[in-house]
């Protein structure tokens, strides 16, 4: 048996309040493609971090071609012969395909110089041997994502690498475009090259990887050759816990409906999405990374607009123009990137809850600052804000307390639908265990939630209902009961296609 | 599992910081110490400061300027800028001029340099927000449309012959030294200063000014709020127009030029973020006043207009520099 080109062992790395990885070990082979397998939140970007330099691991060991090294630059994983892809390539626009190729190792004339015509040769020769017929002397912008893909892995065997990570590399591809990058893999197998290569889709995983690795939050959980293991061997690896005590999730009474969307369908994002979701239901959102969830709460909130369908609140038919038509039919939307779109920094925390209320605060069109604050108090305190005081400007808040802020601000809207996308994403478990504990709360009163989430662990432990969607479609619904997970996963990622 | 509605609250005060203080340590306070500083030195400088008339003749130096400055402070506040305001006054005095020489009355030419100013303003809103472009480009093109089209209308010719009631709009005195320009600035200022810091509309504005993506994500109509702020910043600049042409007497196509560098001098000076997102209607009332003050000692002790042009140019960068330096100073303090 071959010997590993690289060897990680006993690697573990911590954040505050988060481990992110603990004691875990992989090895890539020479010639082979090694699938990196995991949720969402099991460890795989921290992993590729480490590989490249950026993050220094608490422990463990890396070893490679026998010799043990220490990655403490992104410029020392380079000399290493370490590359990586990513889901989006860090490339430059405004440079040639021949100076992204060589950008940092160019070739140099006696003088020190950049060889400029050796370097369009050697990135035009390069290019040739990988079937790319890319001009290295057009400007990066002028290409498309998957030729830009293709500059990245050009760059990548530029520097003689021996070890490629591709990170989600198919991501933001065409069928024909997937065609193409298995046929380079192929290429970089046959040069000897190991390939760390991570994955969410399966069909690709069975059709290029050689070996599989399985994360699990934060730990590795298996391994093995992927032509000896059946896929529902894997995704039990993927998910194989469980999480009904970890969610507080009660069971509330479920009412009639409140929420009816019909057919309703954008020219490029999703298409024909239809659900109906009831009083004092948690209806989840589950899906890979750009399947279209977020766009289609952003139609139901006003922010994107839809070509066909209907949305129906209470039986009023709505067709939200704005963010405040979607506030007025009841229903908001706490966003994921909360920086951006959730809370005003720079504004008062007392400010950012009364932003959609003022109407109601207000005196004919007048600032009431004492109703003001009094609707902040109430609201944050409900949910355990902590704060010195609502005059603090929202940006000194942690991202956990912004996130109660973005929820206090829309309960004072008394709103109908609450959809909170990716809620608990990039805070701490502290204020994860209050978010949940409170969503269960705002459906015993009678509100309905909907939550899209990537997290399975999440939508398993807190959901009535999941909606799971694959590129921009709905591919199932599934009452929660008895539901295992390892269906969910096929569904999205479109190994089983069955609605329930 | 943490009961969240019956548990006790932990209790959150409204604000922690004194108010008083934090009005000592002021932006505007500063800017009184300035003021009060240039209006000593202008006293010591000249034998003829400290006279009724001089310093009645001191609030024509900023008072039209000022008028716009109210509603570019609200603009700027918003993120957005309008640097075409000088042109509009050049093209609404412009079909003043040309209205008067048709026999318009009084009310007729308020009326039309009031509504090109208005007309002016919801162009640069509707390209800035309907076809969402710049608006520092959009306006520094309406800028050379306005004035061109001023520029085409009348060449090297001049309007004249405005009413005699007409003129009182900008020279006149509503009692003792008082003028009209000034009694209106004050009240406008009053007005600007309750929709800015007391009304929604405002609050609204300095959301925006701050993020206006999360604002739009909270249920504000960004874009209908950024078309009015231009449309005001237009109006404004009409009424500017009307008064500046009463007070002169006469139109011709440069007139006004320059204006918006020192009317954005106002409003930076006043401690508005060039940024977007702070600022206060007094710190802007101050800046004009210390404007005017400066503009007039300058001219009492006989200094060339092209020094002016220097110290505006000198101002403007300073008070862009100085919040800055100032923040961090106060962040150093903490």
């Amino acid at each position: 048996m071959t010997q590993p080109l690289l060897t990680l062992s006993g690697i573990s790395k911590s954040f505050p309040g988060v481990r992110a990885l603990h004691d875990v070990s992989l090895e890539l082979y020479p010639g082979q493609v090694t699938a990196l397998i995991g949720e969402n939140g099991a460890g795989k970007s921290t992993l590729v971090k480490i590989l490249t330099g950026i993050y220094q691991p608490d422990e463990g060991s890396i070893t490679v071609k026998g010799e043990a090294v220490s990655l403490p630059t992104a410029h020392a994983a380079f000399g290493r012969g370490i590359t990586a892809i990513h889901q989006e390539t860090v490339l430059f626009d405004e440079l040639t395909v021949a100076e992204n190729v060589f950008l940092g190792h160019a070739p140099r004339t006696r003088f020190g110089l950049i060889d400029w015509g050796r370097m369009r040769a050697e990135a035009a020769s390069l290019l040739q041997s990988m079937g790319a017929g890319i001009d290295p002397d057009v400007k990066l912008k002028e290409l498309g994502i998957a030729k830009k893909h293709l500059v990245g892995l050009a760059r990548a065997l530029s520097i003689d690498a021996d070890i490629v990570i591709m990170d989600e590399p198919t991501a933001a591809l065409s069928q024909k475009e997937i065609e193409d990058l298995y046929v380079l893999v192929e290429l970089l197998k046959q040069d000897g090259k190991a390939i760390l290569f991570i994955s969410h889709k399966f069909d690709e995983i069975y059709r290029i990887a050689d070996r599989f690795t399985v994360f699990r939050d934060g730990e590795m959980v298996g391994k093995g050759m992927i032509a000896e293991t059946a896929q529902d061997a894997i995704v039990r690896m993927m998910v194989g816990r469980s999480v009904d005590h970890i969610y507080p999730k009660t069971q509330a009474q479920i009412g009639e409906t409140v929420l009816t969307v019909e057919g309703l369908s954008h020219p490029t994002e999703f298409a024909d999405i239809s659900f109906e979701l009831k009083r004092g239901e948690i209806l989840g959102f589950y899906g890979l990374v750009g399947a279209g969830r977020t766009e289609v709460m952003q139609a139901l909130f006003g922010i994107t607009r839809p070509s066909a369908g209907r949305i129906t609140v209470e039986g009023r038919e709505v067709a939200p123009k704005s963010a405040a038509d979607a506030i007025e039919a009841g229903i908001v939307y706490v966003p994921e990137e909360r920086g951006r779109q959730g809370v005003v920094i720079g504004l008062p925390i007392f400010q950012n809850v009364s932003l959609p209320s003022l109407r109601r605060t207000s005196g004919n069109g007048v600032l009431r600052l004492a109703e003001e604050f009094r609707l902040a108090r109430t609201y944050t305190e409900r949910l355990d804000l902590r704060a010195s005081s609502l005059s603090q400007d929202v940006g000194t808040l942690s991202g956990g307390n912004q996130q109660k802020v973005v929820i206090a601000k829309w309960l004072a809207t008394n709103p109908r639908v609450i959809i909170l996308d990716e809620p608990t994403k990039g805070i701490d478990i502290g204020s994860k265990a209050a978010v949940h504990a409170f969503m269960s709360e705002l459906v015993g009163q009678g509100l309905c939630v909907i939550m899209v989430s990537s997290e399975l662990p999440e939508v398993m432990g807190m959901s009535d209902r999941i909606v799971v969607m694959r590129e921009g479609r709905i591919a199932g619904i599934f009452d929660n009961k008895g539901l295992d997970p390892v269906t969910l996963v096929e569904t999205a990622a479109g190994i089983r296609s069955q609605a329930a | 599992m943490t009961d969240t509605t019956n548990t006790p609250h932990r209790h959150i005060p409204d604000r922690l910081d004194n108010p008083v203080k934090s009005a000592v340590f002021s932006w505007e306070t500063l800017l009184v110490l300035v003021g009060v500083a240039i209006f000593t030195a202008n006293a010591f400088a000249s034998p003829y400061f400290l006279n009724e008339w001089s310093l009645s003749d001191l609030t024509f130096n900023f008072t039209e300027k000022a008028v716009i400055a109210l509603a570019m402070a609200l603009l700027i506040i918003s993120g957005e800028i309008d640097l075409s305001v000088a042109a509009i006054i050049a093209l609404a005095s412009t079909l003043m001029g040309m209205a008067v020489q048709w026999g318009v009355p009084t009310p007729g030419l308020v009326a039309i340099g009031i509504g090109v100013g208005l007309a002016c303003g919801a162009f640069n809103g509707f390209l800035v927000t309907g076809l969402k472009l710049p608006s520092i480009v959009v306006t520094i093109g309406t800028m050379s449309l306005f004035r061109g089209l001023s520029y085409a209308i009348l060449g090297d010719q001049a309007y004249g012959g405005y009413p005699a009631d007409f003129s009182w709009l900008g020279q006149g005195y509503v009692w003792w030294v008082i003028s009209f320009e000034l009694v209106f600035f004050i009240a406008a200022a009053i007005v600007f200063w309750f929709v800015l810091h007391r009304t929604n509309f405002g609050r609204r504005i300095f959301a925006i000014g701050n993020n206006a993506l999360a604002a739009q994500f909270s249920g504000v109509r960004v874009a209908r709020i950024k078309f009015v702020l231009f449309c005001l910043t237009g109006l404004m600049s009409g009424i500017a127009a009307v008064m500046l042409t009463a007070r002169l007497g006469s139109t011709r196509p440069s007139i006004a030029q320059g204006w918006e560098l020192e009317v954005i001098t106002m409003v930076v000076l006043g401690g508005v973020s060039i940024l977007g997102g702070a600022g206060s209607i007094l710190g802007v009332v101050l800046a004009a006043l210390i404007m005017g003050l400066v503009t007039f000692g300058l001219g009492l002790l006989n200094v060339p207009g092209i020094v002016m042009s220097i110290f505006i140019g000198g101002l403007l960068i300073s008070v862009i520099a100085l919040p800055i330096l100032y923040r961090m100073w106060k962040e150093r303090r903490q």
